[in-house]
Protein backbone atom coordinates (compact mmCIF):
# COMPACT_ATOMS: atom_id res chain seq x y z
CA UNK A 1 0.00 0.00 0.00
CA UNK A 2 1.02 3.42 -0.52
CA UNK A 3 1.98 5.82 2.14
CA UNK A 4 -0.56 7.49 3.79
CA UNK A 5 0.38 11.43 4.54
CA UNK A 6 1.10 10.25 8.23
CA UNK A 7 3.25 7.49 7.20
CA UNK A 8 5.17 9.70 5.11
CA UNK A 9 6.25 12.47 8.10
CA UNK A 10 6.75 9.50 10.32
CA UNK A 11 8.99 7.94 8.07
CA UNK A 12 10.93 11.36 7.48
CA UNK A 13 11.25 11.47 11.73
CA UNK A 14 13.25 8.76 11.40
CA UNK A 15 16.08 10.73 9.78
CA UNK A 16 15.77 13.32 12.75
CA UNK A 17 18.59 12.88 14.97
CA UNK A 18 18.97 14.23 18.36
CA UNK A 19 20.32 17.98 18.40
CA UNK A 20 19.71 18.21 14.82
CA UNK A 21 18.26 22.08 13.16
CA UNK A 22 15.43 21.14 11.28
CA UNK A 23 13.85 23.22 8.25
CA UNK A 24 10.51 21.41 7.48
CA UNK A 25 8.50 23.23 4.45
CA UNK A 26 4.74 23.62 4.12
CA UNK A 27 2.39 20.22 3.85
CA UNK A 28 3.89 16.30 4.78
CA UNK A 29 7.31 17.86 5.67
CA UNK A 30 5.56 20.09 9.01
CA UNK A 31 3.58 16.87 10.21
CA UNK A 32 6.99 15.56 10.64
CA UNK A 33 6.95 17.95 13.66
CA UNK A 34 4.17 15.60 15.30
CA UNK A 35 6.42 12.48 15.31
CA UNK A 36 9.73 13.74 16.82
CA UNK A 37 10.70 11.29 19.65
CA UNK A 38 10.05 12.33 23.27
CA UNK A 39 13.92 11.32 23.83
CA UNK A 40 15.24 13.54 21.24
CA UNK A 41 15.92 17.29 20.94
CA UNK A 42 14.97 18.87 17.62
CA UNK A 43 15.22 22.33 16.69
CA UNK A 44 12.59 23.90 13.96
CA UNK A 45 13.64 26.57 11.73
CA UNK A 46 10.91 28.94 10.14
CA UNK A 47 12.78 30.64 7.41
CA UNK A 48 10.56 33.99 8.06
CA UNK A 49 12.59 34.33 11.14
CA UNK A 50 12.49 31.63 13.86
CA UNK A 51 14.27 28.81 15.52
CA UNK A 52 12.65 27.09 17.59
CA UNK A 53 9.25 26.64 16.48
CA UNK A 54 6.71 25.20 19.02
CA UNK A 55 2.89 23.54 17.88
CA UNK A 56 -0.23 26.00 16.91
CA UNK A 57 -1.13 27.99 19.60
CA UNK A 58 -4.11 27.49 21.92
CA UNK A 59 -7.23 29.95 21.31
CA UNK A 60 -6.14 32.30 23.90
CA UNK A 61 -2.40 32.11 22.98
CA UNK A 62 -2.74 33.41 19.13
CA UNK A 63 -0.21 36.27 18.36
CA UNK A 64 -0.65 38.20 14.77
CA UNK A 65 2.96 38.77 15.32
CA UNK A 66 4.19 35.26 15.76
CA UNK A 67 3.68 33.23 12.42
CA UNK A 68 5.43 30.33 10.62
CA UNK A 69 6.49 30.45 7.03
CA UNK A 70 3.19 28.83 5.95
CA UNK A 71 1.82 31.83 7.53
CA UNK A 72 0.07 29.86 10.20
CA UNK A 73 0.21 31.22 13.58
CA UNK A 74 2.43 29.15 15.84
CA UNK A 75 4.32 29.13 19.16
CA UNK A 76 8.02 28.85 20.28
CA UNK A 77 9.24 26.40 22.65
CA UNK A 78 11.57 27.78 25.30
CA UNK A 79 15.02 28.02 24.03
CA UNK A 80 13.71 29.58 20.42
CA UNK A 81 15.36 32.84 19.11
CA UNK A 82 14.23 35.39 16.68
CA UNK A 83 15.50 36.86 13.89
CA UNK A 84 15.25 39.00 10.18
CA UNK A 85 14.71 37.23 7.17
CA UNK A 86 18.11 37.95 6.16
CA UNK A 87 19.72 36.42 9.26
CA UNK A 88 17.49 33.53 8.48
CA UNK A 89 18.96 32.80 4.81
CA UNK A 90 22.31 33.86 6.23
CA UNK A 91 22.03 30.37 8.38
CA UNK A 92 20.91 28.32 5.65
CA UNK A 93 22.73 29.19 2.92
CA UNK A 94 26.09 29.14 5.11
CA UNK A 95 25.31 25.66 5.85
CA UNK A 96 23.81 25.71 9.08
CA UNK A 97 21.10 23.81 9.17
CA UNK A 98 21.17 20.18 9.49
CA UNK A 99 18.88 19.05 7.61
CA UNK A 100 16.00 20.47 5.33
CA UNK A 101 12.69 18.53 4.03
CA UNK A 102 10.49 20.22 1.16
CA UNK A 103 8.00 19.09 -0.96
CA UNK A 104 8.48 18.90 -5.33
CA UNK A 105 6.39 18.38 -8.58
CA UNK A 106 9.55 16.68 -10.17
CA UNK A 107 12.54 15.23 -8.85
CA UNK A 108 14.88 13.70 -11.78
CA UNK A 109 18.37 11.12 -11.36
CA UNK A 110 20.67 14.25 -11.97
CA UNK A 111 19.06 15.47 -8.80
CA UNK A 112 17.43 18.16 -10.19
CA UNK A 113 14.29 19.42 -8.46
CA UNK A 114 10.98 21.34 -9.86
CA UNK A 115 9.10 22.97 -7.76
CA UNK A 116 7.48 26.08 -7.93
CA UNK A 117 5.96 26.82 -11.38
CA UNK A 118 3.99 25.19 -13.55
CA UNK A 119 4.03 27.89 -16.57
CA UNK A 120 0.72 29.00 -17.77
CA UNK A 121 -0.99 27.54 -14.50
CA UNK A 122 0.05 27.89 -11.21
CA UNK A 123 2.91 31.00 -10.36
CA UNK A 124 2.72 31.58 -7.00
CA UNK A 125 6.65 31.91 -6.53
CA UNK A 126 9.06 29.86 -5.24
CA UNK A 127 9.46 31.68 -1.40
CA UNK A 128 12.44 30.07 0.35
CA UNK A 129 12.84 26.96 -1.33
CA UNK A 130 15.33 27.99 -3.95
CA UNK A 131 17.43 29.27 -1.06
CA UNK A 132 16.89 26.15 0.69
CA UNK A 133 18.06 23.46 -2.14
CA UNK A 134 20.83 25.33 -2.57
CA UNK A 135 21.88 26.11 0.97
CA UNK A 136 21.40 22.73 2.25
CA UNK A 137 23.42 19.78 1.89
CA UNK A 138 21.32 16.90 3.69
CA UNK A 139 17.77 17.40 1.72
CA UNK A 140 14.94 15.06 2.18
CA UNK A 141 12.54 15.60 -0.80
CA UNK A 142 8.78 14.18 0.08
CA UNK A 143 6.60 13.92 -2.78
CA UNK A 144 3.90 11.01 -4.35
CA UNK A 145 5.84 8.82 -6.51
CA UNK A 146 3.40 9.20 -9.72
CA UNK A 147 0.32 11.85 -10.88
CA UNK A 148 -3.11 10.38 -10.40
CA UNK A 149 -3.08 8.95 -13.79
CA UNK A 150 0.02 7.12 -13.19
CA UNK A 151 2.48 9.58 -14.98
CA UNK A 152 6.16 8.87 -13.10
CA UNK A 153 7.29 12.58 -11.13
CA UNK A 154 10.69 10.80 -10.81
CA UNK A 155 12.19 11.44 -14.06
CA UNK A 156 15.28 10.92 -16.49
CA UNK A 157 14.99 14.81 -16.80
CA UNK A 158 12.43 17.70 -15.21
CA UNK A 159 10.21 18.94 -17.42
CA UNK A 160 8.93 21.83 -15.23
CA UNK A 161 11.27 24.99 -14.53
CA UNK A 162 13.96 24.34 -12.22
CA UNK A 163 14.18 25.16 -8.20
CA UNK A 164 17.55 23.82 -8.18
CA UNK A 165 20.24 22.04 -9.68
CA UNK A 166 21.76 18.66 -8.85
CA UNK A 167 20.94 19.36 -5.10
CA UNK A 168 18.95 16.37 -4.54
CA UNK A 169 20.88 13.30 -2.94
CA UNK A 170 17.56 11.94 -1.23
CA UNK A 171 13.56 11.40 -1.91
CA UNK A 172 10.40 9.71 0.03
CA UNK A 173 7.76 8.87 -2.13
CA UNK A 174 4.90 6.90 -0.89
CA UNK A 175 6.24 4.46 -2.59
CA UNK A 176 9.66 4.27 -1.82
CA UNK A 177 12.87 5.88 -0.19
CA UNK A 178 15.45 6.56 -2.91
CA UNK A 179 18.84 7.76 -3.18
CA UNK A 180 20.38 9.74 -5.88
CA UNK A 181 23.65 8.78 -7.06
CA UNK A 182 26.08 9.30 -10.00
CA UNK A 183 23.05 10.24 -12.18
CA UNK A 184 20.67 7.17 -11.02
CA UNK A 185 17.73 6.62 -8.41
CA UNK A 186 18.99 3.65 -5.92
CA UNK A 187 15.78 2.22 -4.43
CA UNK A 188 17.01 1.84 -0.52
CA UNK A 189 13.12 1.10 1.16
CA UNK A 190 10.32 0.34 0.01
CA UNK A 191 6.51 1.12 1.22
CA UNK A 192 4.64 -1.57 3.28
CA UNK A 193 3.20 -4.13 0.34
CA UNK A 194 4.62 -2.33 -2.62
CA UNK A 195 6.91 -4.01 -5.17
CA UNK A 196 10.06 -3.76 -6.62
CA UNK A 197 8.17 -3.84 -10.04
CA UNK A 198 5.58 -1.84 -9.29
CA UNK A 199 7.83 1.31 -8.12
CA UNK A 200 10.07 -0.32 -11.02
CA UNK A 201 7.20 0.54 -14.00
CA UNK A 202 6.32 4.16 -11.96
CA UNK A 203 10.00 5.33 -11.97
CA UNK A 204 11.09 6.62 -15.70
CA UNK A 205 14.17 7.68 -14.74
CA UNK A 206 16.91 4.39 -13.99
CA UNK A 207 16.56 2.90 -10.89
CA UNK A 208 19.21 0.62 -9.77
CA UNK A 209 17.55 -2.26 -7.27
CA UNK A 210 19.95 -3.50 -4.70
CA UNK A 211 19.65 -7.61 -3.95
CA UNK A 212 17.90 -6.50 -0.80
CA UNK A 213 15.09 -3.37 -0.61
CA UNK A 214 13.82 -3.69 2.98
CA UNK A 215 10.44 -2.67 3.61
CA UNK A 216 9.88 0.67 5.45
CA UNK A 217 8.91 0.34 9.21
CA UNK A 218 6.58 2.90 9.74
CA UNK B 1 11.44 68.04 13.37
CA UNK B 2 14.90 69.12 15.55
CA UNK B 3 18.34 67.25 16.18
CA UNK B 4 17.63 63.60 15.79
CA UNK B 5 14.12 63.45 16.62
CA UNK B 6 12.56 61.35 13.55
CA UNK B 7 8.85 61.54 14.67
CA UNK B 8 5.85 62.92 12.13
CA UNK B 9 2.43 63.33 13.08
CA UNK B 10 0.30 62.66 10.25
CA UNK B 11 0.87 60.11 7.43
CA UNK B 12 0.39 62.85 4.44
CA UNK B 13 3.47 64.28 6.45
CA UNK B 14 4.79 60.64 6.64
CA UNK B 15 4.67 59.75 2.94
CA UNK B 16 5.30 63.20 1.65
CA UNK B 17 7.21 63.15 -1.56
CA UNK B 18 6.52 59.85 -3.00
CA UNK B 19 5.72 60.44 -6.84
CA UNK B 20 4.51 58.52 -9.60
CA UNK B 21 7.02 55.40 -10.94
CA UNK B 22 9.03 55.71 -7.53
CA UNK B 23 10.30 52.64 -6.20
CA UNK B 24 9.25 51.40 -2.80
CA UNK B 25 11.18 48.82 -0.62
CA UNK B 26 8.78 47.26 2.14
CA UNK B 27 8.53 44.94 4.92
CA UNK B 28 6.56 42.47 6.21
CA UNK B 29 5.95 38.50 5.55
CA UNK B 30 2.64 37.49 4.46
CA UNK B 31 0.60 40.18 6.51
CA UNK B 32 2.50 39.86 9.54
CA UNK B 33 5.11 43.00 10.30
CA UNK B 34 3.56 45.05 7.53
CA UNK B 35 3.21 48.59 7.45
CA UNK B 36 -0.52 48.64 6.81
CA UNK B 37 -1.32 52.22 7.64
CA UNK B 38 1.75 53.37 5.07
CA UNK B 39 0.09 51.11 2.62
CA UNK B 40 -3.52 52.98 3.19
CA UNK B 41 -1.62 56.31 2.77
CA UNK B 42 -0.33 55.30 -0.36
CA UNK B 43 -3.44 53.93 -1.73
CA UNK B 44 -5.28 57.22 -0.35
CA UNK B 45 -2.56 59.29 -2.62
CA UNK B 46 -3.45 57.47 -5.58
CA UNK B 47 0.32 57.06 -6.58
CA UNK B 48 1.13 55.10 -9.43
CA UNK B 49 3.19 53.18 -12.00
CA UNK B 50 5.21 52.09 -8.74
CA UNK B 51 7.50 49.31 -8.19
CA UNK B 52 7.49 47.63 -4.88
CA UNK B 53 10.19 44.89 -3.76
CA UNK B 54 8.46 42.85 -0.71
CA UNK B 55 8.69 39.39 0.07
CA UNK B 56 4.18 38.72 -0.89
CA UNK B 57 2.07 41.19 -2.53
CA UNK B 58 -0.66 40.99 0.53
CA UNK B 59 -4.25 39.11 -0.06
CA UNK B 60 -6.97 40.55 -1.98
CA UNK B 61 -7.92 43.72 0.16
CA UNK B 62 -5.48 43.98 2.62
CA UNK B 63 -1.36 45.23 2.63
CA UNK B 64 -0.24 45.43 -0.39
CA UNK B 65 -3.24 43.91 -2.07
CA UNK B 66 -5.08 47.15 -1.54
CA UNK B 67 -2.32 48.99 -3.97
CA UNK B 68 -3.91 46.26 -6.58
CA UNK B 69 -7.20 47.66 -6.17
CA UNK B 70 -6.54 51.04 -8.58
CA UNK B 71 -3.60 49.50 -10.33
CA UNK B 72 -1.01 51.44 -8.65
CA UNK B 73 2.05 48.68 -8.74
CA UNK B 74 3.44 48.09 -12.20
CA UNK B 75 6.31 46.17 -11.15
CA UNK B 76 6.32 43.55 -7.97
CA UNK B 77 9.82 41.97 -6.42
CA UNK B 78 8.18 39.44 -4.24
CA UNK B 79 9.52 35.44 -4.01
CA UNK B 80 5.49 34.44 -3.01
CA UNK B 81 2.51 36.47 -4.27
CA UNK B 82 -0.33 33.39 -4.15
CA UNK B 83 -3.70 33.73 -2.04
CA UNK B 84 -4.11 37.11 -3.94
CA UNK B 85 -6.79 36.91 -7.17
CA UNK B 86 -6.47 40.20 -8.11
CA UNK B 87 -2.85 40.07 -8.01
CA UNK B 88 -2.55 36.98 -10.81
CA UNK B 89 -5.25 38.42 -12.80
CA UNK B 90 -2.83 41.57 -13.27
CA UNK B 91 -0.15 39.00 -13.78
CA UNK B 92 -1.87 37.09 -16.27
CA UNK B 93 -3.25 40.33 -18.19
CA UNK B 94 0.18 41.61 -18.85
CA UNK B 95 -0.82 44.84 -16.82
CA UNK B 96 1.46 44.24 -13.83
CA UNK B 97 5.19 43.11 -14.29
CA UNK B 98 6.33 40.46 -12.04
CA UNK B 99 10.40 39.33 -10.70
CA UNK B 100 9.75 36.28 -9.03
CA UNK B 101 12.59 36.47 -6.52
CA UNK B 102 14.37 33.71 -4.42
CA UNK B 103 13.62 34.77 -0.53
CA UNK B 104 16.62 34.56 0.75
CA UNK B 105 18.17 36.47 -2.06
CA UNK B 106 15.28 38.93 -2.14
CA UNK B 107 16.12 39.84 1.80
CA UNK B 108 20.01 39.88 0.55
CA UNK B 109 19.67 42.41 -2.00
CA UNK B 110 17.66 44.53 0.38
CA UNK B 111 20.47 44.23 2.89
CA UNK B 112 22.99 44.70 0.31
CA UNK B 113 21.03 48.38 -1.06
CA UNK B 114 21.76 49.37 2.30
CA UNK B 115 24.54 48.37 2.98
CA UNK B 116 26.38 49.90 0.26
CA UNK B 117 27.08 45.97 -1.41
CA UNK B 118 26.22 46.42 -5.21
CA UNK B 119 26.07 43.23 -6.03
CA UNK B 120 27.05 39.43 -4.54
CA UNK B 121 27.21 35.98 -5.55
CA UNK B 122 25.38 33.44 -4.35
CA UNK B 123 24.42 29.55 -5.20
CA UNK B 124 20.58 30.14 -5.26
CA UNK B 125 18.81 30.20 -8.58
CA UNK B 126 21.94 28.72 -10.47
CA UNK B 127 20.57 26.56 -13.28
CA UNK B 128 17.31 28.17 -12.87
CA UNK B 129 15.09 30.69 -14.76
CA UNK B 130 16.07 32.73 -11.82
CA UNK B 131 20.13 32.24 -13.14
CA UNK B 132 18.72 33.28 -16.66
CA UNK B 133 21.38 35.76 -18.21
CA UNK B 134 23.10 36.14 -15.10
CA UNK B 135 26.72 36.53 -14.79
CA UNK B 136 27.93 33.29 -13.02
CA UNK B 137 30.98 32.77 -11.41
CA UNK B 138 32.79 29.53 -10.06
CA UNK B 139 34.06 29.59 -6.61
CA UNK B 140 35.44 26.71 -5.03
CA UNK B 141 34.08 24.10 -7.32
CA UNK B 142 30.54 25.50 -6.90
CA UNK B 143 28.40 27.68 -9.31
CA UNK B 144 27.45 30.97 -8.02
CA UNK B 145 25.65 33.69 -9.56
CA UNK B 146 25.41 37.22 -9.55
CA UNK B 147 22.46 38.99 -8.03
CA UNK B 148 22.37 42.94 -7.62
CA UNK B 149 21.14 45.23 -5.03
CA UNK B 150 18.31 46.60 -4.25
CA UNK B 151 17.68 50.23 -2.98
CA UNK B 152 14.50 51.88 -3.30
CA UNK B 153 13.52 56.27 -3.51
CA UNK B 154 11.56 54.76 -0.29
CA UNK B 155 11.16 52.33 2.07
CA UNK B 156 8.31 51.84 4.69
CA UNK B 157 8.71 49.20 7.59
CA UNK B 158 6.54 48.72 10.49
CA UNK B 159 8.42 48.21 13.78
CA UNK B 160 6.98 47.62 17.54
CA UNK B 161 8.33 49.89 19.61
CA UNK B 162 10.75 53.03 19.44
CA UNK B 163 12.66 56.26 20.71
CA UNK B 164 11.69 59.42 19.04
CA UNK B 165 15.64 58.92 17.77
CA UNK B 166 14.11 56.28 15.42
CA UNK B 167 15.61 53.41 17.22
CA UNK B 168 13.74 50.48 16.57
CA UNK B 169 12.75 46.93 18.47
CA UNK B 170 10.95 44.66 16.57
CA UNK B 171 8.45 41.99 18.25
CA UNK B 172 8.52 38.49 17.59
CA UNK B 173 8.40 37.07 13.75
CA UNK B 174 6.81 40.62 12.61
CA UNK B 175 10.58 41.04 12.33
CA UNK B 176 11.20 39.13 9.04
CA UNK B 177 12.16 42.03 6.09
CA UNK B 178 11.53 45.10 7.94
CA UNK B 179 14.94 45.54 9.39
CA UNK B 180 16.45 45.13 5.84
CA UNK B 181 13.90 46.57 3.81
CA UNK B 182 14.12 50.32 6.14
CA UNK B 183 17.69 50.24 5.46
CA UNK B 184 17.42 50.23 0.99
CA UNK B 185 15.41 53.54 1.26
CA UNK B 186 16.25 56.92 0.56
CA UNK B 187 13.28 58.29 2.31
CA UNK B 188 12.71 55.34 5.20
CA UNK B 189 9.79 55.75 7.32
CA UNK B 190 8.80 53.41 9.74
CA UNK B 191 5.17 53.13 11.59
CA UNK B 192 5.48 51.72 15.24
CA UNK B 193 2.95 50.75 18.39
CA UNK B 194 4.57 52.61 21.18
CA UNK B 195 7.14 56.19 20.24
CA UNK B 196 8.90 56.33 23.83
CA UNK B 197 11.63 59.22 25.01
CA UNK B 198 15.28 58.56 24.06
CA UNK B 199 17.15 56.76 26.73
CA UNK B 200 14.39 54.86 27.66
CA UNK B 201 15.54 51.91 25.53
CA UNK B 202 18.45 49.62 26.66
CA UNK B 203 20.76 50.31 23.44
CA UNK B 204 22.00 46.63 23.84
CA UNK B 205 18.32 45.61 22.97
CA UNK B 206 17.96 48.00 19.80
CA UNK B 207 17.68 46.00 16.96
CA UNK B 208 18.22 48.60 14.17
CA UNK B 209 19.53 51.87 14.88
CA UNK B 210 17.95 55.15 14.12
CA UNK B 211 20.61 56.30 11.76
CA UNK B 212 18.40 54.07 9.14
CA UNK B 213 15.26 55.66 10.18
CA UNK B 214 14.52 59.32 8.02
CA UNK B 215 10.37 59.17 9.56
CA UNK B 216 8.66 57.80 12.79
CA UNK B 217 4.99 57.64 13.24
CA UNK B 218 2.77 56.36 15.48
CA UNK B 219 -0.01 53.80 14.43
CA UNK B 220 -2.65 51.83 15.13
CA UNK B 221 -2.88 48.22 13.69
CA UNK B 222 -5.13 45.82 12.63
CA UNK B 223 -2.81 43.01 12.52
CA UNK B 224 -5.00 40.82 10.24
CA UNK B 225 -4.22 36.51 10.41
CA UNK B 226 -3.93 34.83 7.21
CA UNK B 227 -3.93 31.05 8.66
CA UNK B 228 -5.23 31.45 12.28
CA UNK B 229 -4.05 27.81 13.44
CA UNK B 230 -4.78 26.47 16.60
CA UNK B 231 -4.79 23.53 18.93
CA UNK B 232 -6.73 22.00 21.59
CA UNK B 233 -6.48 22.01 25.17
Amino acid sequence: MALTREQLAQRVSQEFKDGYYVNLGIGIPTLAANYIPDDMEVLLQSENGLLGMGPFPLEEEVDADLINAGKQTVTMKTGASIFSSAESFAMIRGGHVDLTVLGAFEVDCQGNIASYMIPGKLIKGMGGAMDLVAGADNIIVTMTHASKSGQSKLLKECTLPLTGKGCIKRVLTDLALMDIEDGKFILRERAPGVSVEEILSLTEGELVVPDHVPEMQV
Amino acid sequence: MAGFDKVVTSYTEAMAGLEDNMTIVAGGFGLCGIPENLIKEIKRKGTRGLTIASNNAGVDGKGLGLLLEDKQIRKMIASYVGENALFEAQMMSGELEVELTPQGTLAEKMRAGGAGIPAFYTATGYGTPVGEGKEVREFNGRHYILEEAIQGDFSIGKAWKADRHGNLMFRKTARNFNPMAITAGKISVVEVEEIVEVGELDPDEIHLPGIYVNRLIKGTFEKAIEQRTVRNA
